[in-house]
């Protein structure tokens, strides 16, 4: 990280004023032009949620408080999000719960555990992960995945039909294409962010504090929990928050894989849907008021991830600054 | 002579006991998740490269049209989607890339520590967390509703998928560029501009470029962007990238995972096979930029 101040030819002591009116007119523009691009990301973004709420406004004023209603019938005009909400919400935490432990263990893997020469092979691994594209996600998991786990579904469902809670949460009706798959493929996708992000912020643990915690005797698990864990908390819950992001937003591998039944159910191994998903099975046959509430199901799910993010990456950096402070 | 005790050394031993096996338990956890990483995707790249294989060929992937989906795997190939794929990729980098260098180096140039360059930085990594489905519907908004569907409709909102990526990868190897080294260029008596496009850019370019690179690899595979603003659905080429409704691979694999013929999925396995090769090799291409031409890292 560069700290160093940057020489500015313009504004050298003394001279500042003199120099600056010779500064020529291309080195000029030229900052201009690089200040335009930089500003393009926040017109972008500004335009993103100007451009949608306007052609989603019909659906927000006609159904007002209603959007969160768990009423979709497009053919009888009715058009209440909350089961896409639910699913999304759903399919998340599934993701959540399965990719962040892996993620972490990774990441301490690859810091704490393996040399470095083992280290880079793995990071390989990784990204591999990372460039499969959803939709080849979403393919594998709707003709092998999906037919595979059905049957697992199926026996672990008949298992705890009857048992209170776990009944209402595994029992039947169970199916391939489900929550719980749209979850355990969201947890594949979203696993290399997260453990490249936990890995960065674990990678910033002073090697004095670990070295302490062995001085002091201390197996690798307890340095971990005594000298790691304290240090990168912050920004391992930044990099959780971001893979929800992303879980929230992944579209195709999902929509292939959940099922397209928009109840709210508390069955795991039951078909759903969510948000990402029903924007893109029904926009193309969508019109008039139908397309305002896909469009608005849009606007949501980017407030929602707009939010998500923001947050992430506040907690992100400001470990990352208290880091450096320190 | 009474024997006496040799004097006790200090156990440097592993501790015995709950902290040994604790200690133990944790470390083979954490084997076991990389394990649990590998599986899935062993699993899937077996599967693609397996199915992929048997109908993947030279024809497969130039001629056309695209056959109805009824028809079995020997019939036709996937030749438009592949040419849409490669002109909508290819238009969305040369929209994104050239924007989003710049941006980066308004960040680390000119906008330094300022309240306007941490802003448009903290504003980017949060566009990296867009989802791509979003940038669909936005294109569809402010173009395809006014210019209709069209290939440059599906590069847009690609381009709007690969601005931020690109602003922050570049970002962070311009930020490795050294700083004697720009101000021997301004001792020099060269202005700013020259300074940034002629030593600090092309100090940095091995970095650029295979940030560009992981971008355009991420941008290939995505769908949902497409879903809104190429529409798919045409079965012949479309060489014009700026008029008419186009297709492309990955739309070709979301419409036909879920066709039961097996002719369709067959060629939604081939297609699946074209692009994770893409992505493999532009990110190959990447490393190798990255390992050749990278002066400065960290």
């Amino acid at each position: 990280m560069s700290t160093v101040v940057k020489a500015d030819p313009v504004g050298p002591a003394g001279s500042a004023r003199l120099l600056s009116e010779r500064r020529p007119l291309g080195d000029r523009g030229f900052q201009v032009l690089t200040l335009a691009c930089g500003l393009l990301v926040l017109v972008i973004l500004v335009l993103i949620a100007v451009s949608t709420t306007q052609q989603s406004t019909s659906w927000f004023s006609a159904e007002g408080l209603k959007i969160f209603t768990n009423n979709w019938n497009p053919a009888a005009n009715q058009f209440g999000a909350l089961a896409f909400i639910y699913g999304t919400i759903i399919t998340a935490i599934i993701a959540l719960v399965i990719a962040v432990p892996v993620s972490l263990g990774v990441a301490l893997l690859l810091t704490e555990v393996v040399p470095y020469r083992w280290a880079r092979p793995i990071v390989t691994v990784i990204d591999l992960l990372a460039v499969v594209p959803s939709v080849v996600w979403g393919l594998w998991g709707i003709l092998v995945f999906a037919p595979w786990i059905q049957h697992i579904y199926a026996s672990i469902g008949s298992g705890v039909n009857g048992i209170p809670v776990l009944g209402s949460l595994f029992g039947p009706p169970t199916s391939g294409a489900s929550f719980f798959t749209a979850g355990i493929i969201l947890a594949f996708m979203i696993t290399p962010i997260v453990t490249s992000l936990s890995r960065e912020v674990i990678a910033t643990v002073p090697a004095i504090d670990k070295e302490g915690a062995y001085a002091l005797g201390a197996t690798r698990l307890e340095m971990i929990r005594g000298a790691v864990w304290p240090h990168s908390q912050g920004g391992v819950v930044g990099a959780v928050l971001l893979g929800l992001g992303r879980a929230m937003g992944e579209t195709i591998a999902v929509a292939l894989v959940i099922g397209s039944s928009p109840v709210i159910t508390s069955h795991l191994f039951a078909p759903g849907y969510n948000m990402p998903a029903v924007i893109a099975n029904q926009f193309g046959e969508a019109s008039g008021e139908f397309r305002a509430a896909l469009m608005g199901i849009g606007v949501l799910l980017f407030v929602f991830t707009i939010i998500i993010n923001v947050i992430a990456r506040w907690i992100v950096e400001r470990s990352a600054r208290r880091k450096r402070g320190a | 002579m009474a024997i006496v005790a040799e004097p006790q050394q200090p156990d440097l031993r592993e501790p015995a006991g709950w902290r040994r096996t604790s200690n133990r338990i944790a470390t083979w956890l954490m084997v076991l998740a990389f394990v649990l990483v590998i599986i899935p995707l062993g699993f899937v790249l077996f599967t693609v490269i397996a199915k992929g294989v048997s109908i993947i060929s030279w024809s497969f992937l130039t001629s056309g049209p695209i056959p109805p989906i009824v028809l079995p795997a020997s019939v036709g190939g996937l030749g438009p989607a592949v040419l849409g794929t490669i002109e909508i990729t290819a238009l969305a980098t040369v929209l994104a890339v050239p924007l989003g260098i710049l941006g980066a180096v308004y960040l680390n140039e000119y906008g330094g520590k300022g309240p306007l360059a941490r802003l448009i930085g903290f504003m980017a990594d949060v566009m990296t967390g867009v989802p791509s489905i979003i940038m669909g519907l936005f294109i569809f908004a402010i173009w395809v509703l006014h210019f209709g569907y069209s290939g440059l409709a599906g590069a847009l909102a690609l381009g709007c998928l690969m601005l931020p990526v690109v602003i922050r990868s570049t970002d962070e190897m311009l930020k490795l560029v050294p700083d004697p080294l720009r101000e021997a260029s301004y001792a020099l008596g060269a202005t700013k501009a020259r300074v940034t496009v002629t030593v600090v850019l092309p100090a940095a370019i091995g970095g650029i470029v295979s940030g560009a690179l992981l971008a355009v690899a991420r941008a290939a595979g995505e769908t949902a962007p497409l879903i809104f603003t190429i529409l798919g659905g045409t079965s012949v080429a479309n060489t014009n990238v700026f008029k008419g409704a186009n297709t492309a691979l990955p739309l070709q694999i979301f419409s036909n995972a879920t066709q039961p013929y097996t002719g369709a999925q067959a060629r939604a396995w081939g297609a699946a096979l074209a692009l994770i090769a893409i992505a493999f090799i532009l990110m190959i291409a990447a490393r190798l930029v990255t390992a050749r031409f990278t002066r400065y890292s960290r």
